[in-house]
């Protein structure tokens, strides 16, 4: 069964803000300059665009103070906690059991399960949220097509129910792509000492994976907390919703300047908590020496994992799949616009094609300084590329109009201030993938090119960048299909004219138009699918 | 470092390439009102006057907000907007030049910023949507102020942080005073009224089922019924002047910094000629505001509207008030 064994290609272990700090093998030399040169030229336009908003923010308004210390405020922080935990925990518990299955199991079509239990990271969660809530109730789609009636989804269990499906691919690939490294002489020593399989489960396999699942989650966590487009459709007032409904609904903008600060402190704390969650556990940086034991699922765990696969791809990729095309099949019979929108796909494949290159590209000289250079600095940086995430993009937007109008004049809504925008939201994401491909690689293998003759920045084009090509193109893929979703900074950035289809999905769905907002959806998806193939499954060349 | 430079370099010919040029025969239009609504009638118009449009779509009130942020470098020559509260922000700020009289004098002044700094292009009601399969329309209320009553628990939906919501409640302020605003919409809250994040799904909900009622504009229903003709739900129109029944104008202003100011207002003429007019009556389901072109024939005509008597100009001064109320009231 080895020859047929998939390997998942994001992120491996040690992701997310660090401990590298103590495993960096030459800490102690010094970056060179054109690394730190590199690293800022994206992440410190946008960071000071967004100290400059909050700068603002704090010589708010007596409205705007009284709005941050309210009761309302502390409720919709704690809301916003919860459905995260909730959403996080779930995730991650779909995540992980998803790719043992799928990694370690002889399940069968692997590829097949292993693009489709990933996909709904390329449906935005926006339209799963407007799926959910039109295909349930008495008169709604699932109704009219299969004559069984699902009850009205909204609210807490709405929003749950939509972001852990919108997040937990997250989680499985990141972990899929780490359970490929476990070395298995660990798991095979413990059940040749007796352990049962769920004791080796736990405590050899668990520890060993912690820091990719707790990425996973981290990303996980990060995207709940910055939705806002599944949380208002869901209904659900989570804090998100106050800061875009502050900004739209008045003159002073110095309240959703004051909350957006309190999201950041929020995401601080889960970032923090996330790295202490890390703990001391071992993790192996080296390639195991064979590929780990594919475990033969009997009757009933065969019929178990296959439902539970199932269900979820039931419910996160088919059904979302049937109803987009069951509008477009009803908005059809009523002479509903179903044209392609070809403008919308060329915006969204340049869009999203030019964000990933360049995520890729600063991700370089990051994830160098992070791995190989660790200090307290590098750890800020990769913080401050965590918040980035986690920022509601309105936010983001916002700052950039004012930052860009006064300081970048000739740039403001070029589609290459866009693109910068979107690499900087969606770096954590590149980082993340590239990361640890790079914390793989012995460092030996680049002083030895240096001491043959390289300089530095010879070896990191010749030598570094070569060897971390999975991890990057995996990051790479991960921020093209997420700019594809993307929309409060399309709108407020992109140069007039500009389209995508996430756009015309929104203005669609915005005028009841389900079945031109249906076709959007559906190319979008088409589109994303072949990143996301690269993502999820690829066999692996055996090393021997 | 050769190849970072070279890097850097080419990502700014990237950025400077896709920056607009200035030539004349070219304006930019902010646009709130979606490409779906306005595309056909722009390419009309660049057909006609050989003026291209360069468009920005985004929410009425984002526009209005990044124009604000914009100050005086602002792209933009025409914002287009959704709704009156938007324009008044704009104009407030001083960012609208006012318009020519000829311009103004194509709508009834009702509908337009009393300095002339924006003109209404196409009016919406405020309707009641209810679904007809549950709900008789002899048991709706006069005014939105009986729906706070605890027969309708849980059964009409708002959408508190809309534009046009916030326009209501604005024109609730200057009608019925603030305190008499805020017990309303705490008398929503308290009946458990469900929050949506905007008028299109109040009415996809009515028609859904999962609401009796819902607190919208008018032309959304006509809409869903164009795709889908067998949805429940109809449009009440409140047969007594209240904030409820409001007739608010969409409508566009030229800004005071823009540079071409003449395909500018031509841009405004023809939002304003009749064929466009007629456009905007029959393909989107509005209210035309040139006097002589007839709405849609299923619609009571603009002038059977009740309407409460105010100011629309006045509707942005009480703009933050009405936000605060809306979250006083812990709708937001």
């Amino acid at each position: 069964m080895t020859s047929g064994r998939t390997v998942f290609e994001v992120d491996p272990e040690a992701i997310g803000p660090s401990a590298e700090l103590k495993r960096s093998r030459n800490s102690r030399q010094r970056a060179p300059w054109w690394l730190w040169a590199g690293a800022l030229a994206l992440v410190a336009p946008i960071g000071i665009s967004i100290l400059a908003l909050l700068v603002r923010g704090l010589g708010a308004t007596d409205a705007a103070w009284a709005t941050l210390f309210s009761f309302r405020t502390v409720q919709l922080i704690g809301r916003s906690f919860a459905l995260t935990a909730l959403v996080t925990v779930t995730a991650t518990i779909i995540g992980v059991g998803g790719a043992w299955v799928l990694a370690r199991t002889d399940i069968g079509f692997k590829r097949l399960w292993g693009v489709s239990f990933a996909m709904p990271l390329v449906i935005p969660s926006y339209v799963l949220a407007m799926v959910i809530v039109s295909a349930s109730g008495p008169r709604g789609l699932f109704a009219d097509l299969v004559g069984i009636q699902l009850p009205f989804v909204s609210g807490l269990v709405g929003a749950w129910l939509t972001l852990s499906l919108a997040t937990y691919p997250y989680v499985f690939l990141i972990t899929a792509a780490a359970i490929g490294r476990i070395d298995p002489a660990l798991e095979e020593a413990a059940r040749g000492l007796g352990a049962s399989p769920s004791r080796v489960f736990r405590t050899v396999i668990v520890p060993q994976l912690r820091p990719a699942i707790g990425a996973g989650a981290l990303l996980a966590a990060l995207y709940t907390l910055s939705d806002f487009g599944a949380v208002s459709l869901m209904r659900f007032d989570a804090f998100t919703r106050v800061i875009y409904a502050q900004y739209s609904g008045r003159l002073d903008r110095t309240p959703a300047i004051i909350l957006s600060i309190v999201l950041i402190l929020i995401a601080g704390v889960i970032i923090a908590a996330e790295q202490r969650t890390r703990g001391k556990g071992t993790v192996f940086t080296s390639k195991p020496s064979r590929p780990p034991s594919v475990h033969r699922l009997a009757g009933t765990q065969r019929v178990l994992s296959v439902g539970a696969i199932s269900i979820v791809v039931a419910f996160g990729t088919l059904f979302p799949i049937a109803a987009l095309i069951g509008w477009i099949v009803r908005g059809a019979n009523n002479g509903a616009d179903i044209s392609v929108p070809w403008k919308a796909i060329g915006g969204s494949l340049t869009g999203g094609t030019l964000a990933a290159i360049t995520a890729v590209v600063f991700t370089v000289p990051i994830v160098v300084l992070v791995v190989r250079y660790a200090s307290r600095r590098t750890v800020l940086l990769e913080r401050s590329v965590f918040v980035g995430f986690s920022l509601p993009h309105i936010t983001v937007a916002i700052a950039v109009v004012a930052f860009t109008i006064t300081w970048a004049g000739p740039v403001y809504q070029t589609l290459g201030m866009l693109v910068v925008v979107y690499a900087a939201m969606f770096l954590a994401q590149s980082v993340s993938a590239a990361r640890a491909s790079l914390a793989q690689i012995d460092p030996a293998i680049e002083e030895a090119s240096r001491s043959l003759g390289r300089g530095p920045f010879a070896t990191l084009l010749a030598v570094t960048v070569p060897l971390m090509r999975r991890g990057l193109l995996a990051g790479g893929a991960l921020v093209f299909v997420t700019t594809l979703k993307e929309l409060p900074a399309t709108l407020l950035l992109s140069p007039p004219g500009f389209s995508t289809l996430a756009v015309r999905i929104w203005s669609s769905a915005d005028e009841l138009l389900y079945a031109r907002a249906a076709t959007s959806s559906l190319i979008l998806i088409a589109v994303s699918v072949l990143p996301l193939y690269y993502l999820s499954i690829k066999p692996r060349e055996v090393v021997d | 470092m050769k190849r970072i430079s070279i890097l850097v370099a080419a990502l700014a010919i990237v950025a400077t390439a896709c920056s607009n040029s200035g030539d004349s025969s070219s304006i930019t239009l902010y646009s709130g009102r979606s490409e779906i609504l306005i595309q056909s009638v722009i390419d009309a118009f660049t057909e006609a006057t050989g003026i291209d449009v360069a468009i920005k779509y985004a929410g009425s009130a984002d526009l209005a907000a990044t124009i604000l942020e914009e100050g005086a470098s602002s792209p933009a020559d025409v914002f287009l907007s959704q709704d009156p509260a938007s324009l008044g922000s704009v104009a407030l700020d001083g960012r609208f030049e006012r318009l020519p009289q000829a311009i103004l004098d194509r709508v009834p002044t009702r509908f337009s910023d009393d300095e002339g700094r924006w003109v209404g292009t196409s009016g919406r009601a405020r309707v009641v949507v209810y679904d007809a399969s549950t709900v008789d329309p002899n048991d709706l209320p006069d005014t939105e102020d009986g729906f706070v009553d605890p027969e309708w628990n849980s059964r009409v939906g708002i959408a508190p942080t809309n534009g046009s919501f916030l326009a209501f409640v604005a024109t609730k302020i200057l009608v019925d005073g603030e305190e008499a605003t805020l017990a309303w919409l705490e008398g929503m809250a308290a009946n458990d009224s469900p929050k949506y994040p905007k008028n299109s799904p109040i009415v996809a909900a009515v028609n859904a089922g999962e609401i009796d009622a819902g607190l919208v504009n008018h032309y959304y229903l006509l809409r869903a019924l164009a795709e889908n003709p067998n949805e429940p739900g109809l449009n009440h129109f409140f047969v007594i002047a209240t904030p409820g029944s409001l007739v608010m104008p969409a409508g566009a202003g030229v800004l005071a910094t823009s540079e071409k100011k003449e395909a500018a207002h031509q841009l405004i003429e023809f939002l304003l000629s009749n064929d466009t007019q007629r456009y905007f009556a029959e393909e989107t389901f509005e209210y035309p505001l040139v006097p002589g072109i007839d709405a849609n024939a299923s619609l009571p005509a603009i002038e059977t509207i009740p309407t409460p008597d105010i100011n629309l100009s006045d509707l942005a001064t009480v703009l933050d008030t009405a936000t605060d109320l809306v979250a006083q009231a812990g709708l937001l």
